[in-house]
Order: structure tokens, then sequence, then C-alpha cells
């Protein structure tokens, strides 16, 4: 145990680039954390997807011994945040583990939209904020405007901001100083009831569950009962330790200190970040503020291109739920697309880091369908559903009215492309609350609804911007809307998993789009189909593709039949994948292509 | 009349292969007749062994180019066939031909051996088509050919493949024309289709787009039915009563014994109808005839939803289409216990089947779309 005058608790907060996994690294190195052969790039990020796309998903600690200029030795835990949007209630649990951050910004760059929301949640963590201006060695770097940026759009003193060079080690030593003078040491009651603040957790295959911590009173020793505040749950303590980054068993950890426990825990499920941990010998009575359960905001429905692969599906979700208790699935059947899972996710990117780890890590052919958010239907006779996926819309006639989740996004666009920024926000139904300038950047706040920008809006954000324009949001308020469901019909019959929720105002150009996109990709057969969007039993859109002309072998003879014959018995087997309607059949591919077209 | 009984030959070798062909066919140089003939009259033997109840409608010689045989061979093989099986008067004896001056010379040669009717592969009376197709014939030598087998045989046939890429409606028209100021009592006209395994397919070669594929398909019906051809079958064109017996047992559901590399053959046996097939490679073929006794490279019985599905899928094919008569002595089941009422009900609805006392038949837009017909009508 450390004594509390002894410890700085501190994250770092950077957009994606701007040098935070380096300058970690820089500083593990100087502390002595790992030898030089055991130094591994960004050892941060261990995650295959996390070190690609530069994108943390789960908390981390590395613990740090300093010996200042003082001649003294310090505990300094560097918590690495996850480092995106949908992640934002998780961030702001890891920066409430701290009491101060280093805000890296590339002098080259300059703030960008993700980094100002994540200081905002460290300022309102009441953190004590050190800037320090990265990539200063390069020609381009222009230190001056950078911290006068700062000043402006975050209004926070830069006149200290420390110059450094993550790549190259220069400056990194005055980082380190700074923690120790800057930042104010942890306070807590070693003797007091023991809180600790459950700060993320993992599935490790040796050793079950590994739980991050963060002690504000009392002691967490091994063999200890815990209990978790939020579901009383009793676990005994098989392990206590830190991260030196690599884990190192410790007997206690005190006020102020951060590290991990095992508990013979075996669902991350199990364990909620922000949750308090208490003695079930001497509980505390009151939980640590800020706590809440993570609600999934955007839902979609997740199917096997090889029906096949169903099976494999439903354990890779399990599996990968061990590690993730914040997406949420259920069975669900389309008639369109066979079987599959109705999946919630934190948001957009979370969606896609799932997505993507399905195929990768469990080889996974996977289709997702459009998604969509939580709409609150409200009925009537009075009840109100929460509507997760648009096939369960109650009818139009039962509905008196729809509310959906709005957001707050902050962007930040060189002004250049300012004009096509706000013409897009208008289309999607934006409201501008405020548009001020920081030097040649634009920064633009809108109230925006949710379905609006699940559906291409950071797509079309970067390609209007030219890759420019970045993007941070948090859930606003539920409102009143004039939302309709529309349904697209092939033959008369609706096909389910095309169908969506929007605003009255767009539904017939979307509905447009997609039966467009389905006529090119429905083969030619026999009989007309019919392809419409409709709202309710008004259609709004139709298209249909025409019925072959010409399709007939010229020749057969003798030989031939049996060759023939075997064609027709292969159709025959890609008649499982086929969906009828009315008279005709529809291979599911379409419908996956159709989705996935959807994706570009 | 029954769908009669067919014997079929086939000789796998050709003096070069054609970009469009996707037959069992061999280039291959110095071929022993003595060796080929006997394996041929070998297998004969055996087939008879156990069809010599049957009555011989026909006999066809298909490759390959059959006539590359030796015209002796030929005369053993439709002697032997005389000698083993009843065959009817009229015995049709057919062999495919190409138009090319040595094999013209050999016509009045095979008229003597026996055959009574020649298929003549002319494909085209365009000589930039005739290249294309790989053919090594020219227009010329085509209209010799012709007049040559006229002489020595008294039914003639030709073949022309059409929808060509590139080929417009009025080319094809022109075209016809000319083939029918030839034509005797029976035309094949093929559109082209690139069948996997040749080397149009590897070299990516189109056809005709659709909407002129579909205008040639009317120009061929409207111009033939003009000139007393109309279609008796999707490709096959005669005067009534001048239509190829032997694709006729093919296509009634009736039994043929298949004779030769890779060729086909369904005859009843004990538990309904047996599918035989013979080794396809030629080498390996008369190997096996010569050492084993038999050519056969596989055996199988037919299960009678199967037969069924052959049977229909071939009937179709006829304009007049398939006989409840046929169906019901193809397969030993009845043609309307068979069909699926709902099915056929959506398609006669839709004006492509006709279903009656008589049997089943795709009108004129049923039979341009049959395959699709086919699978709805199957599947």
């Amino acid at each position: 145990m450390t004594d509390l005058a002894h410890i700085r608790n501190f994250a770092i907060i950077a957009h994606i680039d701007h040098g935070k996994s380096t300058l970690a690294d820089r500083m593990i190195e100087k502390c002595g954390g790992l030898t030089s052969r055991e130094m591994k790039e960004q050892v941060l990020d261990s995650m295959d997807i996390e070190r690609e796309r530069g994108i943390t998903i789960k908390a981390q600690t590395v613990r740090l011994s300093y010996t200042a200029k003082n001649g003294e030795t310090y505990v300094l835990n560097l918590m690495d945040t996850p480092g995106h949007v949908d992640f934002s209630y998780e961030v702001s649990r890891s920066l409430a583990a701290c009491e101060g951050s280093l805000l890296v910004v590339d002098a080259t760059q300059g703030v960008e939209a993700q980094t100002l929301a994540n200081v905002y949640l460290a300022i309102d963590a009441n953190h004590e904020i050190v800037p320090v201006l990265n990539k200063i060695d390069l020609q381009a770097a222009e230190p001056d405007r950078v911290k006068e940026q700062i000043e402006e759009v975050i209004g926070i003193d830069a006149s200290d901001a420390i110059p450094i060079s993550a790549k190259t080690g220069m400056g990194v030593e005055d980082v380190l100083e700074a923690l120790v003078e800057r930042l104010p040491p942890p306070t807590g009651n070693a003797e007091a009831e023991l809180k600790a603040m459950l700060v993320d957790s993992w599935y490790d295959p040796y050793l079950g569950v590994m739980i991050l911590v963060r002690v504000r009173d009392g002691i967490l020793k091994k063999g200890m009962k815990v209990r978790f505040l939020s579901n009383g749950a009793v676990h005994l303590v098989d392990q206590v330790g830190v991260f030196s980054p690599k884990l190192t068993p410790v007997d206690s950890l005190g006020p102020g200190e951060m590290g991990y426990l095992t508990a013979s825990i075996k669902t991350v499920a199990e364990t909620q970040v922000g949750d308090t941990i208490t003695d079930d010998k001497r509980p505390a009575t009151t939980a640590l503020p800020g706590f809440k359960p993570s609600v999934p905001v955007v839902f979609s429905s997740l199917f096997p291109v090889d029906a096949a692969d169903y099976e494999d599906l439903r354990d890779s979700l399990a599996k990968l739920r061990l590690n993730d208790a914040s997406f949420v699935y259920e069975p669900e059947t389309s008639a369109a697309l066979g079987f599959g899972f109705r999946c919630g996710f934190l948001g957009m990117l979370h969606l896609e880091i799932v997505q993507e780890r399905l195929e990768r890590e469990f080889d996974l052919d996977l289709i997702t369908t459009a998604p969509s958010v939580v709409y609150k239907v409200h009925k009537n006779d009075g009840t109100m559903i929460e509507l997760h996926n648009p096939a369960d819309m109650p009818d139009p006639t039962h509905i008196d009215f729809i509310e959906e989740p709005w957001i707050k996004a902050t962007i930040l666009v060189p002004d250049e492309f300012l004009g096509g920024i706000l013409t897009l926000c208008t289309e999607r139904r934006g409201e501008q609350i405020e548009l001020t300038y920081a030097g040649s950047r634009a920064m633009l706040v809108y109230r925006l609804p949710l379905n609006e920008v699940v559906f291409d809006f950071y797509d079309r954000l970067k390609s209007t911007s030219r890759g420019y324009a970045s993007l941070d949001y948090q859930m606003d308020e539920y409102r009143e809307s004039d939302l309709v469901k529309v349904s697209i019909l092939v033959n008369a019959e609706p096909v389910d998993a095309l169908s969506f929720v929007a605003h009255r105002a767009q539904a017939e150009s979307r509905g447009r789009a997609i039966c467009q996109r389905l006529k090119g990709l429905i083969p030619r057969q026999l009989f007309k189909i019919a392809i419409q969007a409709a709202i309710g039993g008004k259609i709004i859109a139709r298209e249909s593709v025409s019925a072959l002309r010409k399709d007939v072998t010229a020749k057969c003879y003798g030989g031939d039949v049996t060759r023939k014959r075997k064609l027709l018995e292969k159709q025959k087997k890609g008649k499982k994948r086929m969906r009828q309607f009315g008279q005709v059949e529809i291979p599911q591919s379409a419908f996956l292509a159709a989705l996935k077209m959807g994706d570009d | 009349m029954s769908a009669g009984f067919g014997v079929y030959v086939h000789w796998p070798f050709c003096e070069s292969k054609c970009p469009y062909c996707d037959f069992n066919s061999h280039v291959c140089e110095g071929v022993d007749q003595r060796a080929w003939r006997e394996a041929y009259l070998n297998e004969l033997d055996r087939y008879a062994g156990e069809t010599d109840d049957q009555t011989v409608t026909s006999i066809f010689f298909g490759g390959g180019t059959p006539s590359l045989m030796a015209p002796e061979t030929v005369a053993a093989i439709i002697e032997r066939v005389r000698t083993r099986w009843t065959c009817t008067d009229d015995l049709e004896v057919t062999a495919e031909a190409n138009p090319s001056s040595a094999e013209a010379a050999l016509f009045s040669a095979f008229a003597e051996a026996g055959i009574n009717r020649l298929s003549i592969g002319v494909q085209s009376f365009n000589d930039d088509a005739l290249k294309f197709l790989g053919r090594r014939h020219t227009a010329t030598a085509a209209l010799t050919a012709i007049e040559a087998a006229q002489k020595a045989v008294p039914r003639i046939s030709f073949d022309l493949i059409y929808a060509r890429p590139g080929q417009t409606a009025e080319d094809w028209r022109n075209e016809l024309r000319q083939a029918l100021g030839l034509a005797g009592e029976h035309l094949s006209v093929y559109q082209l289709t690139i069948e996997r395994g040749t080397a149009f397919h590897r070299e990516r070669v189109g056809t005709a787009d659709e909407e002129a594929a579909v205008e040639m398909l009317d120009i061929t019906a409207e111009e033939l039915s003009v000139a007393g051809l109309p279609a008796y079958e999707i490709s096959n064109h005669a005067r009534p009563g001048a239509e190829g017996r032997h694709n006729l047992t093919y296509w009634r559901g009736g039994d043929y014994v298949g004779i030769g590399p890779g060729a086909h053959g369904r005859l009843k046996s004990a538990d309904g109808t047996a599918a035989v097939q013979e080794i396809r490679l030629p080498e390996t073929w008369l190997n096996a005839v010569q050492t084993k006794g038999s050519g056969t490279q596989k055996r199988r019985a037919v299960a009678q939803e199967e037969r069924a599905q052959e049977v229909l899928m071939m009937g179709l094919r006829l304009t007049r289409g398939l006989s409840a008569v046929d169906f019901m002595a193809a397969t030993g089941v009845a043609l309307d216990t068979f069909l699926d009422r709902a099915r056929v009900c959506a398609l006669q609805e839709a004006d492509f089947l006709v279903f009656d006392d008589a049997g089943l038949r795709a009108t004129p837009e049923g039979l341009k779309r049959l395959d699709a017909v086919l699978a709805h009508l199957l599947a």
C-alpha cells in the first residue's frame, strides 16, 4: 500500500492518431515498467481490432513507479480509457477513477470533436487537466495556434502546455514531472468501509473475469468476501494485483490505488461498470455516485449468410458476450432471411466492432440489417412499448404517437466544408444550437434524431468534408415525431427484414431507393414481380421486374437429359434458400445483397 | 404408335474441336478402324442380349464426326443391328456429317452401307460466321455437300447455329431464307449457347442479347412455318411426317441403347428403367471393351420420380407435347397423378401450358421459356 501523497491517478485524452499510445509507451519505458525486449509497440491496445483501428474498447491501467526530481518515488497510475463516443459512459467511469488528465493534442492538427467530448467529461469529473502538445518535432507543428484553439474551444488555460514528441521521447520527462507537481493526490480513508469502483471488466481464459478497480475508501484484500452493491452478489476474492504493466499480484489495495481483482466470476455480464464493490462483512451503505446500467441504443439484426452457420453464430455471440456485456441479443426469425439474432449495441461503432469480431475471430459471414434506434410507441390504449425492431411496429390505427431519441452532436470541421455539413444536418432534420469559429475551423452543435445518424450519416459527413470533419454525440431526449413504418412488399407480401422506420418526409425517397435496388437484384422469372414500398396500406413507391422473355435450352438429346435434370435438382436444392412471394420464389441472396448494398 | 426403340452409336473423333461444342469429342489421328469396329460389334452383341425382344426403329451415328468412320465400319454396325434385333421395315439410319469435300465424297458409300438419312453440320452460310464457329468448311463447300447428300440418300437435314454475338434479326432472316432454298424436309436450328468446358466459355464469348434472341426465335418460327417446316421440337423443324424418328424416341420417353465412348442409354429393366453410361475417354472405352467385354462406366436404376421428371423435361420440348399414353409407358405412373395440380394451374393461367385429356404441352410462349416453366413445374 502506498500513502496517498505519493499516488497520482491520471487518464490520457487524445484523438485517434494524436499519440496517446505512443506517449504511454514512452512513459512505461522511462519508468522501467518493461525491459525494452518486452516492449511491444503500443502495449495498451491488446486486441487486434484495437490495434488496427486505434480504438480502445476496454479500460486498462498501468502502474508506473517514478522517481521525481524531488528525490521521492511516486506511484503513477495511467488509466487508458475507451476511446469512442459509443462508450462515453465507460469513459466517464474511467475518468471518475482519476484525479487528472493529460490532454494530448497533435500540434499539427488541433483539437478534434472526440477530444472535446472527453475533455468535457474530464472537466465534469473535476480533473486537473494538463495540456500536452505532441508531434512538436514536425515541421507542420503550430504550437501557438493550437494553444489558442485549446483556450478558445475548450476554455482551459494552455499557457503551461508541455511541448513533446512522443515519438522521439522529447519532453516525456516534463510530462511525468507535471503529473507529480500539478495533479492532486487522491483522497480516501483506509479505516472506512471498503468502497471500490468497478471501472471495467474482461474475460481472461485462465483467470476468469478480471475486474479493474479503483479503491476509494477501505482496503481490498485477497481472501475477503466482497459484495457488489448493484445486485448484492457476493464473491470470494482469489487474487488482487496491479498491472506494471505485467500482472503483479499484491496483498491488498488501499485508498487511491488502482488494480485488479479476480473472484471466480464466470461472465462479464455479472459485473457492471460503475458498480460499487464493498466488504461483505462490513458493507458500505451508500454506493459511489454515477452508476448506471448500460442501455443499448442502436439495434440491428445479424443473420448468417449460410443458414448452416446459425449454431456457430449463436455460440460466437455467447462467447463474445462473455467479454462484452454491453451488447444484448435475442433470437429472431425472418421470413426473408431465415434464423438470426436481434442485437442491441451502445452505438454504431460498437455494432461495427461486434460484427467485425464475429467475422474475424469466429470466421462467420454475416448480414447486418439496417440499424434502428429504440422508439417509444404510445398506443391508443395508453400503453407504451419500446420498439427495438421495425418489424414489431403495431398497426398504425393503434398508435397514438411515437417518440424517437435525439442526440446532441458536436461537429468540428474546416470552414471550407461547412456549407456541405450544414446541408447534411438540415437534410437529416437537424436543429442548430451553436455555430462558433476557432481559427479556420467551425464548431457546430446540432440536435439530431439518432435514427438519421445511424443511417450512413457518419459516412456522408466524412465524404462531404474529405475526411476532415469529426463528430461526437451524446444522447439527448425523446421527442414526439411524425414517424412511419415503411414496408417493402414483393408481390404484395412484406419482406420483414427490409422494413424500416422513417420520418414521413423521407419515407418515399428511401422506400423508392430500396425498391430500385431490389429491382436490380431479383432475377427475372416466368412472372412479373411487383416491388412496392408502403406505409400501412398506402403504396408510396413501386418498381417491377419484368418477366423472362426467353429461357430455353437449345439442344437436348439422349445423353443431355441426365445433365439437365441434375441442373434442375441443383435449382431445387437452391430453393431451400428461396422465399416464396405469391407465385414467385426469390433467392435469399437478393435480400442479402440489398442489405449489403445499404452498407455502401 | 409407340415411342420406338433406338440404337445410338457414338464416334468420338473429330478433325478439330469446335469452340462451342461440349459433346464428347476428341481430336486423334490414326484411329484403328478395325479395332473400333470390333469393339462396337461386341457392344451391340452385349446389349442385344438383354433387349433383343425390342423392335429397333432407328439407328443414329453421332459424334464427334461419324462421317470420319470408314464406310465398312458403318456397314458392319448396321448389319449387326439388323442381325441381332428385329427392325422395322422403314428403319431410319441417320449419320451426322461434316460438309467437307472429303467427307461429301463418301456420302454415296455411306448410303451403300445402309445410311438413309444424313444430318449435315452446316451451321451457317456465312464464311465469317463459320470461321467464328471454328468450322473447317466454307459456305461453298456446304452447298456442294448438301447437293451430294441429296443425291446420296432419300432424307437429309442440316444444322444452323444462330443468335451469334453481333448477329441482327435481319441478318438471321436473310440467312434463314437462303437456307430454306436448300433445305429438304428437315432443318435443325439452334440458338448459340455457351457451355461450360468449351473454348467459348473460357474466352467469355457472349451470344446475341436477349432482345435480339427473342426476335430471332420469333422470325424462325414465322419463316419456317410459312415454308411448311413448322417446329416439332424447340430447335427442330420438319414437314409433318418427316420428323427425325430417332430423336423423337428420346423426346417421347422411348428406350435406346447407346454404344461408344460417353454414350448414354435408357433401358427397361425389371425394376423400372436403367440409365447406362459408357466410359467417356475413347482409349479407355476401347480397352475396356477389348479386355473386359464391356464399355459401361455406370449402370443405375432410375427412380420413378426421376424418370418421370426426365420424361417431362424431354416431352415438353415437343410442339405436340407429352401424351398421357407415352408418359405412362415410360414411367408406369399416370401423368395427372404425377403432376402438381396447383403448379400446372398457375402455368395454365399464365398461358404457358395446356393440360387436357391428350396430355400436357407448352404453348408457343411456354416453349420460349421452357427451362423456367420446367423449374416451376418440377421444383
